[in-house]
């Protein structure tokens, strides 16, 4: 009986732990990521305006996309049961679509990476449903789409 | 292969340009074929779903649904694309995408934009 009790109680608070530590670190580490690539194309900007107000003739101008499925950890999804009985921000949850949209914009950047500009950014964001109930909660993907456009001469 | 990078190739292996805005940067829109779209809609499999379910504890990208979404993607512009090669086009402008969720586990993606001709 006591041994069913600790399994019962004791896993969900394993898995509580265990996405504490690891969901962490791979969060710090993604950060680290995309602020070193987003200082790379920094001179290649996503701009949401249909013009990029360069002067010059346009080269070739074609889509381009990028997108990305992200999950909170159960660490973040235990506070967030909390949250939802009190109200109020979601702060667990702010950071994971920050990650998932930088991301995904970097994703669009780097499949046409010789790009001058990126106009007309587009996000869209949805949630991914799962089989498996609640679980599905905390899962989204972002879809970062765009027209990359190169300039006969660099701006 | 970059994501969505085969996103131009249509059927027939030709190139057709898409872009996301109301004209072809530097090319003059000769005539107009009015909406084409394309879609798909995808179930996710049980060894992704396994995989994303332990994924799911950490927190962090589900590589297996990026990948499940891009294919998906790829699929309703390729059809997109398709249907604007039959009429004649060779640019499609002012494409969108979304995404809709069909039922539990299933998801539909519409490609859609206006098929023309640039000189």
């Amino acid at each position: 009986m006591s041994t069913e009790l600790l399994i019962s109680i004791g896993l969900p608070v394993l898995l509580i732990v265990i996405g504490r530590v690891v969901g962490s670190r791979i969060e710090r580490n993604h950060y680290k990521s995309i602020v070193e690539r987003e200082s790379r194309f920094r001179s290649q900007p996503a701009l949401s305006t249909k013009e990029s107000g360069f002067p010059g003739p346009v080269r070739s101008a074609s889509l381009a996309t990028g997108s990305v499925v992200i999950s909170v950890d159960h660490f973040k999804r235990f506070l967030s049961g909390f949250r939802m009985f009190f109200g109020g921000e979601l702060r667990s949850y702010s950071s994971l679509i920050d990650r998932a949209r930088r991301e995904a914009v970097l994703r669009m950047k780097e499949s046409q990476p010789d790009a001058h500009a990126y106009i007309n950014t587009r996000l869209e964001t949805s949630t991914i449903s799962s089989t498996s109930g609640n679980e599905g909660i905390g899962t989204i993907e972002v879809l970062a789409y765009g027209t990359a456009v190169h300039y006969d001469r660099a701006p | 292969m970059h994501p969505g990078g085969s996103a131009t190739r249509g059927t027939e292996g030709a190139i057709l340009i898409l872009t996301n805005i109301d004209s072809v940067p530097g090319r003059r829109i000769v005539q107009h074929f009015g909406l084409v779209q394309g879609s798909t809609i995808r179930a996710k499999h049980f060894g992704r779903d396994f995989a994303a379910s332990l994924k799911n504890i950490v927190g962090g990208e589900l590589k297996g649904y990026t990948e499940l979404l891009q294919e998906s993607r790829a699929e309703a512009t390729s059809r997109m694309v398709a249907q604007a090669q039959d009429l004649g086009a060779n640019a499609v402008i002012n494409v969108r995408f979304t995404t809709s969720s069909i039922a539990q586990g299933a998801s539909e993606i519409l490609a859609y934009g206006t098929a023309i001709v640039v000189e």
